[in-house]
């Protein structure tokens, strides 16, 4: 494994900080039969939108796109749970020679008077790229006459990567932004943006902000409601966290209503506390969200800290691999391990930028593997050249990692504790310890 | 209340599925793949398939799941996908050296009229598949049939692909297991063997996706069965083929292009199919059945006469894949529980027909689905329950919501071990399904019964 071959059109997306001159390739479509860990423009959109949980999610295409997507990610409501029914279309063979367009009015007429959403997406999958419905049409059709918002979602699997899915989610999204009332609203308001309260981070998230006085007017898109959303652009501020997912929301918002945006990340001490401290300083013309800041962090810092040093004290000097989706996520995590006295020696996303991998460079410490894509294969041999104690991934990297004799925490969808806040660091921390110092390694043949 | 949203009443569906009972045709033929030894499944399409794929398979076996993809984009989609699938065969073979490539194709390469085997050819006389290496594939288009039907497409391109008549038949006998786990595949083929049997099980995925933790990381494990074994089905004596949506077309197949009669059976989950197979086995062998397996056997009786109280009259409701649907039915009926309810997403003729015939003397009116799915199910569970629901993962939204006891049984299972690791085919395989009917029933029992009533010794 140690000597395995690194594919020449990978080289220039795997690099070692210090050693070389540094230009990531980065943004490109993935070499075809290097085992990606990439999905596709369809899982983009559905991620995004999918935790929208008072509408009708339903997918065009043949049985597969919804089967897979069925509940899988812990994306929690306070209320309604419609979003965890999976609703397809189910293409046969006659509908891919004659179209669906038929069929998709039909499944949307009947779901509709069904459940009675208050909107419906339309997940537009690769087939139907190919054989070329209408389904603009069809929901048009269907929102007149249901008087409901139907939206067709341009996610074909083949249009580019998961970030395409994020920006056709987004420009869904912005067809519901600016229709609803927001005289109500005060200037003391904000979005919260890219949170998908997986584990119920969102609520932890918005508790924080309504104890700094201030008022969350929509959740894009955790625990999300149509409601909500559609008079979002009322709040005066955009707190948009995974940025890759929503920027292109936060920007036409920008643009269009005038509301700024600030990026901010929830995980770990430093991230966490600096979030709250822009927002606060954003809102600076009333000084008590400031002052009411500083006191949730110090509280919360002390709350978390005696515990926190224990695993520290435990985990320092070890060694972690990240590989996320977006390499935003990665800065925080990075920041996050140190405070806990861990160093991160593989650092790597599935669809970083440019700027991105820049700035990855900037914060990790020579000899740092950074890589862009990567396969599983790259992935292990660094892992065993790195002496990695700790892999921190997706569904795909788990069994994996557990396989190399490499301790694991999930930072994907399927996390089930928080880890988002003060609380959340406490609970990486612990997820963390229990993985790296787990008995389990010591029975290792 | 997560299934509040099920409306009691029942309309007639035409345009849509609500909560599948099944998935598409690519990761069937994606499992199949990973039971021959050395081969890395090729997955033709868009890159989101593979991944879903993958990560299906993963949570499902715990065990990390390779597989290649073309990574179609917007490019391949006009212009065909030959350019993707030749540098794929060519970074694979260059870089991750499998022994073969067996290649499934997706709505989108199969929409766009791909001729995968027309490229394959090309890749052959390019010089990228280097001497001694495979490409193998199958058409699984995702709008026809289920996962069922993908398997089943990669199990018959085996022998499609490698199959030889050399015109000296091998002593030996050819075992197509079905779309079953790996125990129940290692479980199969050690019934045969026990009956001194030589075999060549294919495909056969035991030792690949539950395999031990050594500390090493293998991308290709030690199982599966390997290319000079599916070469040698041609010159079988005969092939048990169990399973007719799964494995009927392989065996049949096998049967034309080699001359190797077959005989499909049942898969043999329960008492009845697991004679069936073990006659089966004997007929090939020539010889009595060895007395470990008539001990066996007669455990699994011991049990179900030990313990023919608790089944009888109770009603389940059943969802999963057609083969292990009709076998499994037959099992209940025997040990005195009825089928009521048997829904299956894949779609086919003949399930609706066994059902119905297996059931026919039921004292309860039995509904019987082939191209349905989990939310017609809980339809009908919502207007009339039952003692018992046996179904994949996603029945646990059911079970809870109606308060039914439940056993997780089929694919996938995202939530539970031991699919991994304990059959549930043959005698012993028997003997788990009734540990784990009469752990549901009897939990439940307990869990309910009045103080007064709550019984020591049941």
């Amino acid at each position: 494994m140690e000597n395995l071959k690194i594919l020449k059109e990978r080289k220039d997306q795997i690099y070692q900080k210090g050693s070389e001159s540094f230009e990531m390739s980065c943004e490109k479509n993935s070499l075809a039969g290097s085992i990606s860990q990439r999905a596709c423009v369809f899982c983009g959109s559905r991620v995004v939108l999918y935790p929208i949980a008072d509408a009708l999610h339903l997918i065009h295409g043949p049985i597969g796109c919804a089967a897979y997507t069925w509940d899988i990610r812990g994306a929690l409501s306070s209320g309604p749970q419609l979003h965890r029914f999976s609703f397809s279309t189910d293409l046969s063979e006659s509908d891919i020679i004659f179209g669906g367009e038929k069929k998709l009015y039909a499944a949307l007429d009947e779901l509709i008077d069904i459940h009675k959403p208050k909107a419906a997406f339309v997940y537009a999958t690769c087939i139907i790229g190919i054989i070329g419905d209408d389904i603009d049409a069809v929901c048009r059709k269907v929102s007149q006459e249901k008087g409901i918002p139907v939206i067709a979602v341009h996610s074909e699997g083949f249009k580019g990567t998961k970030k395409d899915g994020y920006a056709a989610a987004c420009n869904a999204l912005a067809l519901l932004v600016g229709q609803g009332e927001i005289s109500k609203i005060g200037p003391l308001s904000l979005n919260i943006m890219g949170e998908f309260n997986i584990a119920g981070e969102a609520w932890s998230i918005k508790e924080y902000y309504q104890k700094m006085g201030l008022e969350v007017v929509s959740i894009f898109t955790g625990d999300g409601r149509i409601h909500d959303i559609k008079k979002s652009h009322g709040a005066s501020l955009n707190v948009v966290q995974c940025s890759g997912s929503m920027l292109t929301l936060a920007n036409h918002m920008e643009e269009k209503y005038g509301i700024p945006y600030i990026r901010v990340s929830y995980f770990g001490i430093e991230d966490m506390s600096k979030a709250l401290y822009d927002v606060a300083d954003f809102f600076n013309e009333d000084p008590s969200v400031m002052n009411r800041a500083k006191e949730i962090v110090k509280q919360e810092i002390n709350a978390i800290y005696p515990q926190l040093k224990k695993y520290k004290k435990a985990l320092e000097g070890r060694r972690a691999a990240i590989y996320v989706g977006g390499a935003f996520k990665a800065f925080s995590m990075i920041k996050a391990l140190r405070s806990i006295g861990m160093s991160v020696v593989l650092a790597g996303s599935q669809t970083g930028k440019q700027e991105d991998y820049e700035c990855l460079r900037d914060m990790c410490d020579d000899g740092t593997i950074i890589v862009d894509d990567a396969n599983p294969l790259e992935l292990s041999k660094y892992c065993l050249e790195k002496k990695v104690d700790l892999f921190v991934g997706g569904v795909k990297e788990r069994p994996m990692a557990y396989k190399l004799g490499i301790g694991f925490c999930d930072h994907n969808h399927e996390r089930k504790i928080s880890l988002a806040g003060y609380d959340g660091m406490l609970n990486f921390a612990r997820e963390v310890y229990s993985s790296v110092k787990s008995p389990v390694w010591d029975l290792m043949p | 209340m997560l299934l509040r949203h099920t409306p009691l009443k029942i309309q007639d569906r035409k345009a849509l599925s609500v909560n599948p009972a099944k998935t598409c045709q690519p990761i069937g033929a994606m499992y199949a793949a990973l039971g021959i030894h050395g081969c890395l499944p090729h997955s033709h399409g868009s890159q989101g398939c593979c991944a879903y794929h993958r990560s299906t398979l993963t949570r499902h076996y715990k065990e990390p799941i390779m597989s290649g993809t073309s990574s179609f984009t917007e490019g391949a989609s006009v212009f065909g996908g030959q350019a993707n699938l030749l540098q794929a065969i060519n970074n694979i073979f260059t870089i991750y050296e499998p022994d073969l490539i067996a290649v499934h194709t997706t709505c989108l390469s199969e929409t766009i009229g791909d001729d995968v085997l027309q490229i394959t050819r090309k890749a052959r006389d390019d010089g990228k598949i280097p001497e001694g290496k495979h490409v193998i594939h199958a058409s699984t288009p995702s709008y026809v049939g289920s996962h069922v039907t993908g398997f089943a497409n990669m199990t018959k391109a085996m022998v499609n692909y490698f199959a030889e008549s050399t015109g000296k038949k091998k002593n030996q006998i050819n075992l197509i297991p079905g779309y079953v786990e790996p125990p129940d595949m290692e479980e199969i083929r050690r019934l045969a063997e026990l009956m001194n049997l030589s075999t060549v099980m294919f495909p056969d995925t035991s030792g690949v996706l539950n395999g031990p933790q050594t500390g090493r990381y293998r991308m290709f494990p030690p199982g599966g069965v390997t290319i000079p074994e599916l070469i040698s089905t041609g010159d079988s004596m005969g092939t048990i083929a169990m399973g007719e949506y799964a494995s009927g077309d392989a065996a049949r197949v096998l049967d034309t292009k080699c001359k190797v009669p077959c005989k499909i059976l049942d898969l043999p989950i329960g008492l009845q199919a697991t004679d069936r197979y073990i006659d089966a086995l004997r007929k090939q062998a020539g010889t009595e059945v060895p007395a470990q397996i008539n001990f066996e056997r007669g455990q699994l009786l011991d049990i179900i006469t030990d313990m023919q109280a608790w089944f009888y009259g109770k009603k389940v409701a059943l969802a999963g894949d057609p083969d292990q649907m009709i076998a499994l039915s037959e099992f209940l009926v025997a040990i005195d529980m009825w089928p009521v309810y048997v829904v299956t997403g894949t779609p086919g003729k003949i399930f609706e027909k066994r059902i119905n015939e297996i059931t026919k003397n039921s004292p309860y009116p039995v509904k019987v689905k082939a191209g349905g799915d989990l939310f017609l199910l809980h339809q009908w569970i919502k207007n009339e329950s039952v003692d018992l629901l046996i179904a994949n993962t996603y029945g646990k939204y059911m079970a809870r919501d109606s308060d039914i006891p439940f056993i997780r049984y089929g694919f996938p299972i995202l939530d539970r071990i031991g699919h991994s690791y304990f059959p549930s085919v043959g005698y012993r395989g028997g003997m788990r399904l009734l540990e784990k009917i009469l752990d549901a029933i009897l939990d439940r029992k307990d869990r309910d019964s009045p103080e007064e009533s709550f019984e020591l010794v049941m």
